[in-house]
């Protein structure tokens, strides 16, 4: 692992390993799962000449848990995963936010629901977003579209996951995962310099009172309070952490909202649209938590007419989308699922939709 | 006549011992000073102090890290002094293995009921073994869910009546108990499995011996260490705490046999490692280097 920026050719897998590494992770633990194979493997090859352990565990339930233990010791620690394997994880992440670790879940997302199938897909959208676990807690969420992005986002989720104390996911899909990219990867974190965690459970050495990591309040208002203390810090995360690209949306008329690789599909879309003269954006969550409506506001002041969320799902961030839009711009879903991709002249015949009913509206 | 005991240095602040006085017996530092939320005649604060006496006498507090379950011992991270952590149901041996490798100096343990570390939690625990996680797992089995009132255990005895075997657990129909001590005797990655109970002085004491070389054992990198303890659960076993350990002596030691199921040291190994090449002495692939 060089000192060094590296300019490479790397697979989307390896690189979300690889960045992981560079974070300062030294802790990795997975269950075997297709479209997510590479980054375990990687891990295993990896990890132990940095010191490190990769560990396969038992079940998806388990690896989860080692993640909640050595985040409990005090260590950057993480787990990947594919949408069922996710599923499996959910009890273990809401302990995380329970109890405050913070980790990197990687979801590198195929088809659902169910056993599904192996292609990319964005329909775990709703479960990363709202509903990872029981109980009321979110986590930040970040989609990469590039290779670049892989390894820039799970480098940051590791800063956001130990800033906020909290769980935090990257959620990939399988397109991202299994294509090859040039990359510059990020600096090797010193581990010395990575934020001191006086709550881990490291042993009390005799030097201070026992820590407890615990997610249980049998007192109700015990309970709620620090549930109002942790969404006091997902206030500062909402205020401070969303991330989006914004492409041609300065005089757009038409929006298209999309993230991961849906938006790679859109971009080219958004293309050949302003080729034919339609007014077109893109408008690209990174950070899906907490969702960048700074960025909706912005484009609605600038005259946006009409959002068009693309999706490889059957229609999920386009509920966010309608929330961010809150009735002032209309707002249409394009998605296809189940491993299935769009073309670009697909989601074109869509844009030249919309334009024919805004050219109508306009008359 | 008590045994005079000395205190760990770091415990002299705590008493002030005069001139012309012994401690004869005290709190173990390690035990928190607080009112433990167990019902007359069950066995889990007996099991905690032996615990925490142990903790003590190796003088490890400062480098313990426990892992609580869930059920009725899921409170017991605030009833130690040593740093704890309260893991979700029956993942206490993924929580400890992680913590474990992470601070291979700590010593590591997992504390579980029946019905956390037999059922629920089953392949954390297997697993854990097979892998000879250098910790140690104190198992309380007391045939029941006791926390939430008194339900079927994986370990309730047949015929035994709970609140879902209303009419006697039926082996016909939900199968038999498991015997956690026997199982994992026979995997490779375990060094030291035994089981005790808590029924009498001399059986207390032979418990106290059993933890304590489960915990000397992962101070001295011998492997996974298991130590099971028979206990009792008066309040839903219906009887009086006499009662109930009458009843485990009359029935549950006979299901749960108590003895020394595996220790590698007694078998002349140093460690599980060990032992695990000498069983597999006839396995070409097993007995070779790898790569590293």
């Amino acid at each position: 692992m060089a000192q060094t920026e590296e300019r490479v050719l790397m697979k989307g897998n390896e690189v979300l390993a690889e960045a992981a590494m560079r974070a300062g992770c030294r802790y990795f633990f997975g269950y075997p799962i297709t479209p997510q194979t590479e980054l375990a493997a990687y891990m295993a090859r990896m990890l132990p000449k940095v010191g490190g352990t990769f560990l396969q565990a038992e079940s998806e339930i388990a690896a989860i848990n080692m993640v909640y233990g050595a985040a409990a010791a005090g260590a950057r620690a993480m787990t990947s995963s594919s949408s069922p394997g996710i599923s499996l994880k959910g009890e273990g992440v809401s302990y995380m936010a329970g109890a405050d670790l913070p980790g990197v879940i990687i979801n590198v997302e195929r088809g659902g629901p169910g056993l599904g199938g192996i292609q990319p897909s964005q329909s775990d959208y709703f479960q990363a977003t709202r509903a990872m676990g029981h109980g009321d807690f979110y986590m930040p969420v970040l989609a990469p579209s590039t290779v670049q992005e892989m390894a820039d986002l799970v480098y940051l989720a590791f800063d956001l996951a130990d800033e906020y104390r909290t769980p935090a996911m990257i959620l990939a899909d399988g397109m991202i995962g299994q294509m090859m990219e040039p990359v510059t990867l990020p600096l090797a974190r010193n581990l010395a310099d990575l934020p001191a965690k006086p709550w881990a459970t490291t042993g009390t050495h005799m030097r201070r009172t026992h820590n407890v990591v615990n997610s249980l309040y049998l007192t109700p208002q015990k309970l709620e309070d620090t549930n109002r203390e942790r969404f006091a810090r997902y206030d500062v995360l909402i205020a401070k952490e969303q991330r989006q690209e914004l492409m041609l949306c300065d005089d757009a008329d038409i929006v298209l909202v999309a993230f991961g690789a849906a938006s790679r599909i859109a971009r080219t879309a958004v293309r050949a649209a302003r080729d034919r003269g339609i007014k077109a954006g893109l408008l690209r969550p990174i950070s899906l938590w907490p969702f960048p409506t700074n960025a909706f506001e912005r484009v609605i002041s600038g005259g946006c007419r009409a959002f068009l969320s693309v999706e490889l799902n059957m229609g999920q961030m386009v509920q966010d989308v309608r929330l961010a839009s809150d009735g002032r711009v209309p707002v249409s879903f394009y998605g296809r699922t189940g491993g299935v991709l769009p073309t670009p002249e697909e989601i074109l015949e869509q844009i030249e939709g919309l334009a024919a009913e805004l050219g109508r509206d306009g008359e | 006549m008590a045994e005079t005991k000395t205190l760990p240095v770091y415990q002299q602040d705590r008493i002030d011992v005069h001139e012309g006085e012994t401690i004869v017996s005290c709190r173990p530092h390690s035990l928190a000073d607080v009112v433990f939320n167990y019902c007359p005649g069950c066995t889990h604060g007996i099991v905690h102090r032996l615990i925490a006496e142990t903790i003590d006498e190796l003088g490890i507090e400062g480098t313990t890290v426990g892992i609580a379950p869930v059920g009725c011992s899921v409170m017991n991270y605030d009833f130690f002094n040593c740093d704890m952590i309260e893991a979700s149901h029956g993942r206490a041996p993924a929580v400890a293995t992680a913590v474990k490798r992470v601070h291979p100096e700590a010593v590591v343990f997992s504390y579980q009921g029946d019905g956390d570390l037999a059922s629920i939690g089953t392949a954390e625990t297997v697993h854990a073994a097979t892998r000879g996680e250098h910790i140690t797992v104190i198992f309380i089995n007391n045939a029941i869910y006791g926390m939430t009132g008194g339900q079927m255990a994986p370990t309730s005895l047949p015929n035994q009546v709970t609140q879902t075997s209303p009419y006697g657990r039926d082996v016909s129909k939900v199968g038999y108990p498991i015997r956690m001590c026997e199982l994992l005797s026979t995997l490779d990655g375990p060094a030291y499995i035994e089981r005790v109970s808590c029924d009498s002085t001399a059986h207390i004491r032979s418990a106290k011996k059993a933890i304590r070389r489960a915990f000397q054992n992962q101070v001295d990198g011998v492997g996974y260490s298991f130590v099971e303890v028979v206990a009792t659960c008066p309040t839903n076993w219906g009887m009086t705490p006499q009662g109930a350990f009458e009843w485990l002596r009359e029935n549950m030691l006979p299901y749960y046999p108590l003895g020394v199921y595996k220790d590698v040291v007694a078998d002349g190994f140093a460690n599980a490692a060990e032992a695990a090449l000498a069983r597999s002495a006839d396995c070409p692939i097993a007995q070779q280097g790898r790569e590293s």
